[in-house]
């Protein structure tokens, strides 16, 4: 029967796609970060030094899990994800190792990898506020605080607190400046919503060029899609905090796995990824910032400014994220 | 002429304790090789319950005082919202191209089944992007109608409802219709004699005896809703999946989200035990003519009504989100397209095709050890392998790698080193571990269609075949599968569709390489880039209409 011809063909298939290669020139990475943006580094990585990169992409939740279920016989060299939350969980799940890199100390800022070694920042995105140009003038603003002042009622637009980057800039609201006064904050970003909160970053600002909102809180790689797209939108970037903590960031990064089968190799993949040759590609793709303060952004990332940055290390970001998320429940904010 | 026998309240099979009875067949054999599939399907199951043994009380009392009541209430709003929904228009629709005539009928016949090739996330992000505040015609509404015009918002309860309904509907639609064709004349002509108008003949007769598929079709529809992720997100509308990806990605605690998704799963088994119990025993054996030469032939005001129902349905539910995706697709998104697309649609068709073989295979399995011998050990085997689909995606994808890394760390790799091959993984990262994976998911879908064309065979056929010298091989394949080959026809385009949609364990568990377009779309969307995520959703669903379409004309002739 036809049923039996495939359930043969799909036996052999377990043969021939199972048997794992294990090159010596090669390196395989787990990511979290989308294929669009990894595979131009990796090709690149390849053509300059014949290191062949194999890899998979999924959520950093399914690939962390997989990570610690294959253990010590996990195919994995590194892990790459988004955010330093997921990072430091990465690190406190044990399947990153400790690595001992003069060039990554150098080349990353102290306050964008893990104080113990395991994960190191690779790109670099702010989370700040976004206004309508014609609606509000920049000397309203101030702080990511005082856009819970009641003269913002009704016109402020956030994205769902489900989403991983507005639990990393509460948790770094809490590291510095307590739970209490940071809820009292939250409670009141709620209470100024103009409508419900969005599930991406993108509808806060359409909503806001649409006149449903006039302030939000956006990743600056979205703004920087949009405005590629309408150059002409009435929208524009503001850097908050400039007196007080810095502008929150965070990043994607990397870290080198417990068990991985090609240390070293992993090991020089990513202090290439960390060095002027490979900052620009690894950012520009995105609209981010390099993590290498010797790198310069690309010229339309350039164009938003300079601003100061919080210099707390990203690991509270991790640290206090349930803590953050426990918060943001409380306080009613979706 | 038509030769319809309807036997209800015991049936032969269930009275006289299966086939096996009478047949003089082995049942050993194919009751172990079900209890295997069975014990495949549990394996994640168990990975997901054994979280029990984990303490997570901090974050279940934070859930319980903060969130869960108002998601336990949105999901409960929900169910039921989709549960009518797809009911009134699967049923309706169904009813109207089997049984009525009027202008259109023809075309929207097959069309209103086309909806099931568009993820129900993508119908999600397209209808959002069309009438959202923010969206170019809701611009277009406020220049013509002042700015303080504004649509009911579409981001809400009743929005995510739409959006579920229109993308679940044809599971009952596709059965319902299926059943009411299958009725044929004759049963309708019988209520006419009796008196009985076309409105009384479908309460009273086609209603009735439609009921298993009508059933079978919701409780995909509701299995689907409580195990989606994707739209319900993309409408950040907060069910209890909601509460098990907070606990699992916001809190970093798998067990506790493992616990919840074990205890959906406990609601999903009272709910199917609940409606078997009510539908009683009642079974109804028909010899399907599809020949419907007298068609209630609808005029004026009541034909009008019923064209508008169907291609309201069809724009909403496919022409106006697809249309949208390929406006999104050429605007934003063709400088991704290359000639990757090709292995991509290649990898998801060889992936659907391959998974719809294994899986319609388990299923037949099942069905026919359960006719051959039902006893409660098979039942709980089909209720056990038939779970699965009611698991939120990544969920399942999770408990099928944790159980396939064990099996790999415990025994094959001990086994395969003792032969002198070299260490694993052997079952992990391997395709045959994502085929699996696709049955244990989908076996519930191509359960259905292949359980309801045995319940259409006599069993007096079987007696027939056996009292004119039929070996037991000869009545499987000579006379059953013949008789079967529609419902598995069915069954497994229904699986391929599934599997070209599915995302999480796809994402998980594929050999490196094998991107899809399921997975494309993922890489999109990640970031956030809704539109250019349309190049890949569009071509998923123009790839899926192949199957889609192929099922069409299958049901049309449902022998």
């Amino acid at each position: 029967m036809k049923i039996w011809a495939i359930v043969q063909f799909a036996g052999m298939g377990l043969l021939t796609f199972s048997v794992p290669a294990s090159a010596a020139d090669e390196v395989v990475v787990y990511s979290a970060r989308n294929e669009q943006l990894i595979r131009p580094l990796f090709e690149a990585y390849t053509r300059e030094t014949g290191v062949k990169i194999r890899f998979i992409t999924d959520k950093e939740g399914p690939l962390l899990v997989r990570l610690k279920a294959e253990g010590s016989s996990t195919p994995a060299d590194m892990f790459i994800t988004v955010d330093a939350g997921n990072l430091w969980l990465a690190a406190k799940e044990g399947v990153l190792a400790k690595v001992d890199s003069p060039v990554l100390m150098q080349n990353i800022p102290a306050h964008l990898r893990d104080p113990g070694q395991q994960w190191f920042g690779l790109s670099v995105r702010a989370r700040t506020i976004v206004y309508h140009t014609g609606r509000v003038k920049p000397a309203e603003l101030s702080t990511y605080e005082a856009l819970g002042d009641p003269k913002w009622k009704g016109r402020l637009c956030l994205r769902t607190s489900k989403k991983v980057y507005n639990q990393s800039l509460v948790a770094m609201m809490i590291a510095r400046q307590g739970e209490t006064r940071t809820e009292e904050v939250v409670r009141r970003w709620v209470a100024n919503l103009a409508t419900d909160v969005f599930s991406s970053d993108d509808q806060v600002m359409e909503a806001i060029l649409a006149g449903q909102c006039d302030a939000g809180i956006v990743n600056t790689y979205y703004y920087g899609r949009l405005v590629k797209k309408q150059p002409r939108a009435a929208i524009a970037l503001f850097w908050p905090n400039q007196k007080t903590g810095g502008v929150h960031v965070n990043v994607s990064g990397a870290g080198i796995t417990m068990h991985a089968k090609h240390k070293v190799a992993a090991q020089k993949l990513l202090e290439w990824l960390s060095s002027p040759s490979a900052q620009n590609l690894f950012a520009d793709g995105n609209l981010e910032f390099p993590v290498n303060p010797t790198v310069a952004p690309a010229a339309s990332v350039a164009a938003w400014g300079k601003f100061r940055q919080d210099q707390t290390n990203l690991a509270e970001a991790g640290r206090r994220q349930v803590q953050a998320v426990k918060l943001m429940d409380r306080a009613g904010y979706r | 002429m038509t030769t319809q026998t309807v036997t209800s309240a015991n049936s032969p099979t269930a009275s006289s304790g299966g086939i096996a009875n009478w047949l003089n067949v082995s049942v050993r054999g194919w009751q172990l090789a079900s209890l295997v599939v069975a014990l495949v399907a549990l394996a994640p199951i168990a990975v997901v319950a054994l979280a029990w043994l984990t303490p997570t009380a901090d974050v279940w009392q934070h859930l319980g005082t903060t969130v869960l009541p108002d998601l336990l209430r949105n999901t409960g709003v929900l169910l039921v919202g989709v549960g009518l929904g797809v009911m009134i228009i699967g049923v309706g629709l169904g009813w109207l191209v089997a049984t009525c005539d009027f202008p259109g009928r023809r075309f929207f016949d097959w069309a209103l089944m086309l909806p099931l090739a568009v993820p129900a996330y993508v119908l999600a992000f397209a209808l959002i992007g069309i009438f959202d505040y923010s969206s170019p015609f809701q611009n277009q509404l406020r220049v013509w109608f002042g700015p303080g015009f504004a649509l009911p918002p579409i981001r809400s309860t009743g929005g995510v409802i739409l959006a579920m309904v229109l993308a679940f509907y044809p599971y009952v639609y596709m059965l319902a219709r299926t059943a009411f064709l299958s009725q044929g004349q004759s049963m309708l002509e019988t209520g006419r004699v009796y008196g009985l108008t076309a409105w009384q003949s479908f309460w009273r007769v086609a209603l009735p005896m439609a009921r298993p598929a009508i059933a079978a079709g919701v409780a995909l529809a509701l299995m689907e809703t409580l195990a989606d992720f994707g739209a319900v997100s993309v409408f950040n509308y907060d069910t209890f999946t909601t509460a098990i990806y907070k606990a699992w990605f916001g809190m970093f605690n798998l067990a506790a989200a493992a616990q919840l998704a074990s205890l959906l799963l406990l609601f999903v088994v009272v709910g199917l035990v609940a409606e078997q119990r009510l539908r009683g025993r009642a079974q109804y054996h028909l010899t399907p003519k599809s020949t419907r030469s007298h068609r209630y032939r609808l005029h004026g005001g009541r034909s009008l009504a019923a064209a508008s129902a169907c291609a309201l349905v069809f724009i909403l539910a496919f022409a106006l989100p697809v249309g949208e995706l390929l406006v999104w697709a050429v605007r934003s998104a063709l400088q991704d397209f290359d000639v990757r697309y090709l292995r991509f649609v290649a990898n998801t068709l060889v992936l659907g095709g391959t998974a719809a073989a294994v899986t319609t295979f388990f299923a037949l399995l099942l069905a026919y050890t359960w006719r051959l011998k039902p006893d409660r050990m098979i039942r709980g085997a089909v209720r056990v392998a038939t779970l699965g689909y009611a698991l939120p995606g990544s969920v399942l994808a999770v408990g099928i790698m944790v159980s396939f890394i064990w099996l790999d760390r415990q025994w094959l790799t001990p086994a395969f080193e003792s032969l002198g091959f070299g260490a694993g993984p052997w079952l992990a990262g391997s395709m045959l571990a994502l085929l699996l994976a696709y049955g244990v998911r989908f076996l519930a879908v191509a359960y259905g269609p292949v359980d309801s064309s045995f319940e259409r065979i006599k069993p007096s056929l079987w007696q027939a075949a056996r009292s004119l010298g039929a070996s037991n091989r000869e009545i499987l394949w000579r006379v059953s599968i013949p008789l079967l080959r529609g419902g598995l026809f069915s069954a497994g385009l229904l699986v391929f569709v599934e599997v070209m949609k599915e995302m999480p364990a796809t994402l998980l568990l594929r050999p490196f390489g094998w991107d899809t377009l399921a997975t494309r779309i993922f890489e999109m969307t990640s970031e956030g880039e809704w539109e250019r995520a349309a190049l890949p959703a569009v071509t998923l669903v123009l790839v899926g209409l192949i199957p889609v379409i192929l099922l069409v004309r299958r049901t049309a002739n449902p022998r």
